[in-house]
């Protein structure tokens, strides 16, 4: 089993195979077998579009936490220039699982937030699985306010399993600080951007993801908690996780036709690690347009808007 | 019936349909010393055992009625109803464990406000209900805490919530996530206005509701012993894979840690927050 490749993606690793098989028999041999290697790559895109055009929710949950994914500072090299990171909550510690600082898209200065996982063993438990702790959301609570005084628009990058459950993180206010993430953003005098470029999971996603516009990654999730927890507590069986994601309607597209996203960025064929300058680009021409859209308006006329897109949220009848 | 009550005289029937007949309720037994207490006693002492101090968890309509005057009374919002926009369906129905929740609990979703006022202090009071599917908060419960805060700007009375619940109402899966956002913005109104909104914890308040609007308070109050986190301790004992410490997240170890302002016990909360609104709102002691 190839493991660049995930489970339902193994009849696309093998045709992949095959054709790095011919071509290293082509370099060997004097007989030309560039047609089949053509013609068989061309299956392989025809076979990859046939399975990527429908996917289940639960699939689409594995290639939101594919191990290759592009994370937050992946994104943060690719799209902007002039990064500065800015460490640490001034009161407690700084917290890897949430990176913030300044930087500059296409020329403009920014404010950037984002979960960061890691990449290998070491990284990932430093990120600690890019879950963070209280002290990750007073960061992010400080760079918003950095925001709001110089008039820096912000742009937030959603990717986490969710808050980290842990003894430390409740004895220092989990709640509270992802609480007062919420409150302080409804009202934070400069525009915000949220996109999701993973997984968007649960309070711990929502406490730097109030925003006036919210993007989603065409393979993103973005759930109330996630498949494999509401199917151990409505299913009682973890086992049960598909029918938990499908259920939730956690995918890009089911949540644009529910209205609870603005924009979903197409990711290039098989995944936005397959192609990471498609989607970079494809990132960055949906900020700059989005971030172009909201600084037409002037600040009460988009405060007052984002405070009735959330207003919005929900269905319910009235008698 | 079997062979055997067949035989038995009828006269011994009717005696077994009568013991059947007693009232249920009765007594009730409480959970923390296993003390049987008489229920028109325990309801006297606002369901707080009166052998052991232990808070029992209160009925929301039941905790407003003990806890407002008399009169004035107006509730606010309960024209609202749930929907199940998704159509979810986990080994039930969301329409029907809705049904359910609403025959069980009497209630049409799990947060019920009122307008009164608190020993002659007006203000606007909201509960959780707890039986109503552990509390969770949906689209309803979102939209009638608008309703209290909106009430509150209108007629400029404070804003006192009572919480009680498991977190977010998951078969309303992304909805339900951004009721808390909704509840969280409509207290950036109240505060912009310079009106007081009291946060009272109750057993239990976890999840999307402790990380929105109940950690959202000028002041937050806890009953005695109530279990208030983010994460459930189980979760956090699977994760850290080690056993949690005497009484944490519990309000006692809130209140050593900074995270709320006071326990109080249950009979006190009236005395207590009308005191605290007066002198929020500047007002003569009440």
């Amino acid at each position: 089993m190839n493991l660049n490749f995930l489970e339902f993606e193994q009849p696309i690793a093998e045709l992949e195979s095959k054709i790095e098989e011919l071509r290293y028999v082509g370099n060997d041999n004097e007989i030309n077998i560039s047609e089949e290697i053509a013609r068989l790559q061309g299956k392989s895109r025809d076979l990859t579009k046939s399975i990527f055009s429908n996917l289940k929710a639960a699939q689409i949950a594995q290639l939101a936490r594919h191990p290759q994914r592009p994370y937050f500072l992946d994104y943060v090299q690719r799209v902007f220039t002039d990064f500065e990171e800015l460490h640490g909550d001034r009161a407690y510690a700084d917290d890897k699982a949430i990176v913030g600082g300044l930087a500059r898209l296409d020329g403009r200065p920014v404010l950037l937030i984002g979960h960061q996982k890691g990449r290998d063993t070491k990284e990932k438990v430093a990120r600690n699985f890019g879950m963070p702790r209280p002290e990750g959301y007073r960061k992010a609570l400080r760079l918003l306010h950095m925001a709001e005084k110089f008039k820096l628009p912000v742009l937030t990058f959603i990717d986490t399993p969710g808050a980290y459950p842990g003894v430390g993180a409740e004895e220092r206010g989990q709640s509270e600080a992802i609480a007062r993430n919420l409150f302080e953003m409804a009202k934070l005098r400069v525009p915000i951007i949220s996109t999701v470029i993973g997984e968007g999971g649960s309070g711990g996603a929502l406490a730097i993801g109030v925003c006036d516009r919210l993007l989603m990654l065409e393979y993103s999730t973005y759930s109330v908690i996630s498949p494999e927890g509401c199917a151990s507590i409505l299913w009682r069986s973890a086992d049960k996780a598909a029918e938990a994601a499908e259920a939730m309607g956690l995918t890009a597209a089911r949540l644009k036709e529910l209205g609870l996203v603005d924009t979903i960025v197409d990711e290039p064929l098989g995944g936005a690690h397959r192609d990471i300058d498609a989607i970079t680009e494809s990132v960055k021409a949906a900020l700059v347009e989005t971030l172009d859209y909201l600084e037409v308006f002037a600040l009460d006329k988009l405060l007052e808007a984002r405070y009735s897109r959330l207003m919005s949220f929900g269905h319910y009848t009235e008698s | 019936m079997n062979w055997f009550t067949k035989l038995l005289p009828t006269k011994i029937n009717t005696e077994g349909a009568k013991r059947t007949s007693v009232p249920e309720g009765l007594w009730t037994k409480c959970d923390a010393c296993s003390a049987v207490l008489y229920r028109a006693d325990l309801e006297r002492n606002f369901d707080v055992c009166p052998k052991c101090n232990h808070h029992l968890r209160i009925d929301a309509r039941r905790r407003l009625d003990s806890f407002l005057d008399p009169a004035p009374r107006l509730e606010i919002g309960d024209t609202l109803k749930p929907v199940d926009a998704l159509k979810f369906k986990d080994i039930k129905k969301y329409k029907d464990r809705l049904q359910q929740a609403q025959k069980s609990t009497g209630e049409s979703d799990a947060l019920i406000v009122i307008k009164g006022q608190v020993k002659g202090v007006p203000l606007v009071a909201a509960a959780f209900e707890f039986k109503f599917m552990g509390g969770s908060m949906g689209s309803v419960v979102g939209e009638r805490f608008i309703r209290a805060v909106n009430s509150c700007l209108e007629h400029n009375l404070p804003l006192i919530c009572f919480s009680s619940s498991g977190g977010a109402r998951m078969q309303e899966a992304l909805f339900s996530l951004m009721q808390m956002a909704k509840t969280a913005a409509a207290l950036t109104r109240l505060h912009k206005r310079g009106i007081p909104f009291i946060s009272i914890l109750t057993d239990p308040t976890m999840g999307g509701v402790s990380a929105s609007l109940a950690m959202l308070g000028d002041v937050h109050i806890a009953e005695p012993n109530a279990l208030i986190g983010f994460a459930g301790p189980r979760v956090i004992e699977q994760t850290v894979r080690e056993t949690l410490p005497e009484g944490f997240q519990r309000s006692e170890f809130l209140l050593d840690h900074g995270a709320i302002d006071m326990v109080v016990d249950r009979r006190d909360l009236r005395d207590r927050t009308a005191k605290i609104l007066t002198m929020l709102t500047r007002r003569p002691a009440a």
